[in-house]
C-alpha cells in the first residue's frame, strides 16, 4: 500500500484548472522528485496534499486514510509536514522555539496547566525541548547548541532552510514535503542539501516528495520523478526516463527544439 | 569561543572539486567576516558596542526572572508607605489598574498579533456587570467572592463571540469591526436605563441596566467573605497582588506551547497552521484570554469609582492602553508596566510648573544626545547655547533692561540660575507669541540643513525654545502644554527605542 496517494485530483481557480485529474503516489521509504517549469502547479499540490487548498474533486489518501478536506493542521498531526520555497520561518522567535513550536501538535498541556506550571505541563515541555534538540542534532554544526537561542532571523539563508527542514521534522512527520529545498543555494551548499536528503531516508526514515528545479540534485536523490505541466502529469519513472521524455523535453524547452538540437 | 574565526569543519572530501570557491578561505580565517558564525552574531556585537545602556540591557537578560518582577514591582510595593492617599491614587492606583489591563491587551495584540479595537468594551463590561450584581443602583449585592469569577467567565464568553470575527478577518479588518464593537457597546451602555429608547427585554420587559448616560452609581465596595476594601490602599494592594501573580502566569504562559503556539501565529498564521497549531482555536483563546483579564480589571475600576460611567470606556481609554503596551514593546511582560507608569504617570506629574521644567530640558536634552552623533557635535550644541544664552543676556542686560526683569517663582537654584540665563521680559505676551512662530520655523529650517549647519541653526533653536518656554509654555502647564510635552516624550522614547522600551526589535523581512 502506498503511504501517499492522489486519486484523479483536480483543483481550478476560476476557469484556470491548476491541477488536472492528477493520480501518483509515493511509497515508504521512497524519495519522489515534482519536475516541471514555473507555473506547471507543483507547489498547489503541496497545498493541496497539506490542506491549505480543498481539492475540486478526486482524494488523497494518507496511510489508507482520506485527508483531503480536513483542516491542515489536524493533517499535519496525521503525519504530513512541509517546508515552504518561500521561507516561512517564525523570525522573531529562536532557533529551538520555532523547531518547538511545531511540536504543539503531540503536546496536550491546557493553558491553565501552564499557567500554574502543573506536572503534566513541565514534563511535556521537558520531552520536546529534547525531541527539538535531537532534531537539530540531526543538522550536525550547522545548527549547533549555541543557536538554539538565537532568534531565526540571524540565521543564514541556507541556515533557514535546514531550520525549515528541522521544523517540519518535529511534527512527527513521516513524509515530508520539500519545496525546492536547494533554491537560492551555492553549489557547495546544494551539494549538502543533496546528501542530506538523502541522510532524512537512510538515517531518519522519513518518505520524501520533493519539488526542485535543480536536476543534479533530482538525478541524484530520486528514486522515482514525476514531471508535471499545466497541471497535468506529462511523465512518470526513473530520472533517466522522464528526462528524455519528449512531452518533457517539449514542456521545458519547446515544441521544436527538441528536433533541432 | 574560538570558532568565531572559522566555519564548521567542513569534510572536504564531500567538495566536488570543479566548485569555484567564492572567497579566499584564508581570509574568512582571519576575518571571518560573512561565514554563518558571523552572521549569526551580529547581535552580540551590537550590543557590545553600546555603553552604559548596552550594559544596562546585559544585566537586565542576565537577572532571573523572579529578580526581574521585584525590580519591577518592588517599588510600587513601598509607594503607599512613602505617599498621601491622593497621589496613591493618582499616580500608585490608577498605574497598575491600567498595567493589569494592557496586561491582558498584550496577549491578544503582543502574543497573538491580532489588531483588537474594542478591548475597553471588555474593561467596561466587567464594571458594569459588577455594577449590576453589586450596588445600590441595581440593588443587588453579591458578594465579590461570587461575582468576580462570574464577571470573568462572561466577559471572557464575550471575548469569545467577538474573537469568531477573526476566524475570517485579519489586520485591518479585524479592527474595524472590533472598533465597531466598541462603539456599539457604548451606545448600549449610554441607553440601556429603561426609558423610552430602550429595548423590552423577553420576560422581564424594560429594565435600567446601566442608567443611562448618568452612569451605574452607587457600586459597592468589594466585600469578600465579609471582608470589606474600602481604602485607596486596600484596593492598591488588592490590584498589586492580582498583577504580580498575572505577571507571573504570563510568564508561564509565553513559554509553554500556548505562548509558542500564539507568537507563531502572530509570526506567520499560514506556518503556524501547517505546524499543527490549531489556529482559530488559538486566536479565540487569546481573545478570551484577554477579554477575561480585561473584565477582572473593570471590576476593580468600578469598585474603586464606585460607579460605572459610559465616557470612561471609549477610545480615549482605548489609545492610553494601546500607548501602553506599545510604549512597554509588543509582547514584552515587564515592558506593559513601564509603559503604564510613563503613560499615566508623566501627565499627573506635569501638572506641576517645576517637575515640567525638568522634563522640558530632560527631554531637550536626551533628544539632543540621541539624535545628533557623533557626540562631539551634541556637546559643541550644549556648550554653545549656554555661551549664546549668557552672551545675549549680557548684552540685554546693558541695552534692554526691560528684556531681563522678569522672574521664576518656585524653581530653587535651577530658576535662579536660570534668570541670569534666559530673558525674561515683563509682560512678555506679545513677544512670546511672536518667538513661538519663530520657534516653529526655525524647527522647519533644521529640516532643511544638514552637518554643521544643523549645529549652528540648533544653538539659537534651543535658545529660542527656553524662551519660548520660560515665557509661555510655562503658564499653561496644566493644560495645553502639559500634552505638547507629554507627546515630545513620546516621540522621544519611541526614536531611542523604536520597539517599546522592553521590546525587541522585531525583523519582519530579511
Amino acid at each position: 500500500m502506498p503511504l501517499l496517494e492522489l486519486r484523479d485530483v483536480s483543483k481550478a481557480f476560476g476557469g484556470l484548472q491548476v491541477t488536472d485529474h492528477l493520480t501518483f503516489h509515493v511509497d515508504e521509504g521512497e524519495i519522489v522528485s515534482l519536475i516541471g517549469p514555473n507555473g506547471a502547479g507543483k507547489t498547489t499540490v503541496f497545498n493541496l496534499i497539506t490542506g491549505i487548498f480543498h481539492v475540486d474533486s478526486g482524494e488523497i489518501v494518507f496511510e489508507g486514510e482520506k485527508v483531503s478536506g480536513l483542516a491542515p493542521h489536524k493533517i499535519t498531526d496525521r503525519g504530513i509536514a512541509r517546508t515552504f520555497q518561500t521561507l516561512r520561518l517564525f523570525l522573531n522567535m529562536t532557533v529551538l522555539e520555532n523547531v518547538m513550536a511545531a511540536e504543539y501538535g503531540h503536546t496536550k498541556a491546557t493553558v491553565l496547566e501552564a499557567m500554574l506550571q502543573l506536572p503534566r505541563s513541565r514534563r511535556e515541555e521537558k520531552r520536546i525541548r529534547q525531541l527539538a534538540e535531537e532534531k537539530l542534532a540531526f543538522f550536525g554544526q550547522r545548527l549547533a547548541g549555541y543557536r538554539h537561542d538565537q532568534q531565526a532571523y540571524s540565521l543564514s539563508y541556507a541556515n533557514r532552510r535546514r531550520l525549515e527542514i528541522a521544523r517540519a521534522m518535529a511534527t512527527n512527520a513521516r513524509l515530508l514535503l520539500l519545496d525546492e529545498p536547494a533554491a537560492g543555494m551555492n553549489p557547495h551548499e546544494t551539494h549538502e542539501i543533496t546528501e542530506l536528503i538523502g541522510k532524512l531516508r537512510d538515517e531518519a526514515g522519513y518518505s520524501i516528495l520533493v519539488i526542485e528545479h535543480d536536476m543534479h540534485v533530482v538525478e541524484g536523490i530520486s528514486d522515482r520523478v514525476v514531471a508535471l505541466d499545466h497541471g497535468v502529469k506529462i511523465a512518470e519513472g526513473s530520472f533517466d526516463q522522464v528526462a528524455t521524455n519528449e512531452k518533457v523535453v517539449e514542456a521545458y524547452l519547446g515544441l521544436h527544439t527538441a528536433a533541432t538540437k | 569561543m574560538s570558532s568565531l574565526g572559522g566555519g564548521p569543519p567542513l569534510d572536504e572530501g564531500d567538495l566536488p572539486v570543479a566548485i569555484p570557491e567564492p572567497v579566499d578561505p584564508a581570509d574568512v580565517a582571519r576575518s571571518g567576516v560573512g561565514t554563518d558564525e558571523w552572521v549569526a552574531r551580529v547581535d552580540e556585537r551590537r550590543a557590545a558596542q553600546t555603553g552604559i545602556s548596552g550594559l544596562i540591557a546585559r544585566t537586565w537578560e542576565r537577572t532571573p526572572a523572579f529578580g526581574r518582577l521585584v525590580i519591577l514591582l518592588g517599588p510600587f510595593a513601598i509607594f503607599p508607605f512613602i505617599t498621601n492617599e491622593g497621589n496613591l491614587y493618582r499616580y500608585g492606583l490608577i498605574t497598575i489598574i491600567y498595567a493589569l489591563l494592557a496586561m491582558g491587551l498584550n496577549v491578544v495584540v503582543g502574543f497573538a498579533g491580532l489588531l483588537d479595537l474594542g478591548y475597553v468594551a471588555f474593561f467596561g463590561f466587567g464594571a458594569y456587570l459588577y455594577g449590576i450584581m453589586a450596588s445600590g443602583h441595581s440593588g443587588h449585592h453579591l458578594q465579590a467572592e461570587i461575582a468576580i469569577p462570574i464577571v470573568v467567565v462572561s466577559t471572557a464568553l464575550l471575548g469569545l463571540l467577538l474573537g469568531l470575527t477573526s476566524w475570517r478577518l485579519l489586520g485591518d479588518y479585524l479592527a474595524i469591526v472590533t472598533l465597531f464593537f466598541l462603539q456599539a457597546f457604548v451606545i448600549f451602555v449610554n441607553n440601556a436605563n429603561g426609558g423610552l429608547n430602550d429595548f423590552s427585554y423577553p420576560f422581564v420587559g424594560k429594565v435600567d441596566l446601566t442608567g443611562g448616560a448618568n452612569g451605574l452609581d452607587q457600586i459597592d465596595p468589594f466585600n469578600f467573605f465579609g471582608f470589606h476594601i474600602t481604602t485607596t490602599r486596600g484596593y492598591y494592594f488588592y490590584t498589586l497582588i492580582a498583577l504580580a501573580l498575572l505577571m507571573v502566569m504570563l510568564y508561564f504562559v509565553n513559554g509553554s506551547r500556548t505562548g509558542r503556539a500564539w507568537r507563531a501565529l502572530r509570526e506567520d498564521p499560514l506556518a503556524a497552521e501547517v505546524m499543527s497549531t490549531p489556529v482559530n482555536r488559538l486566536k479565540l483563546l487569546a481573545f478570551m484570554f484577554g477579554a477575561g483579564v480585561a473584565g477582572f480589571s473593570g471590576t476593580i475600576f468600578g469598585a474603586v469609582q464606585s460607579g460605572a460611567f459610559p465616557g470612561d470606556y471609549d477610545v480615549g481609554l482605548l489609545i492610553t492602553i494601546y500607548a501602553i503596551v506599545i510604549l512597554g514593546g509588543l509582547g514584552s511582560i515587564g515592558g506593559v508596566v513601564v509603559g503604564a507608569l510613563v503613560v499615566n504617570g508623566a501627565p499627573e506629574l506635569l501638572r506641576s510648573s517645576s517637575n515640567a521644567r525638568f522634563l522640558f530640558y530632560g527631554v531637550l536634552l536626551v533628544a539632543l544626545f540621541a539624535a545628533l552623533k557623533p557626540w562631539y557635535k551634541a556637546v559643541i550644541v550644549l556648550v554653545g547655547t549656554i555661551a549664546f544664552g549668557f552672551a545675549v543676556h549680557g548684552i540685554a542686560s546693558a541695552v534692554w533692561s526691560r528684556g531681563t526683569a522678569g522672574h521664576i517663582s518656585g524653581a530653587g537654584n535651577f530658576g535662579k540660575a536660570l534668570e541670569h540665563w534666559v530673558l525674561l521680559p515683563t509682560n512678555p505676551s506679545s513677544i512670546a507669541g511672536w518667538s513661538y512662530f519663530a520657534l516653529i520655523c526655525a524647527a522647519l529650517v533644521l529640516t532643511l540643513v544638514s552637518g554643521w549647519w544643523r549645529v549652528a541653526v540648533l544653538i539659537p533653536t534651543f535658545y529660542l525654545a527656553a524662551f519660548v518656554w520660560e515665557n509661555k509654555l510655562v503658564e499653561q502647564v496644566a493644560g495645553a502644554t502639559r500634552l505638547i510635552l507629554l507627546g515630545a516624550l513620546l516621540v522621544v522614547i519611541m526614536n531611542v527605542r523604536p520597539s517599546g522600551i522592553f521590546g525587541t526589535s522585531r525583523v519582519e523581512i530579511v
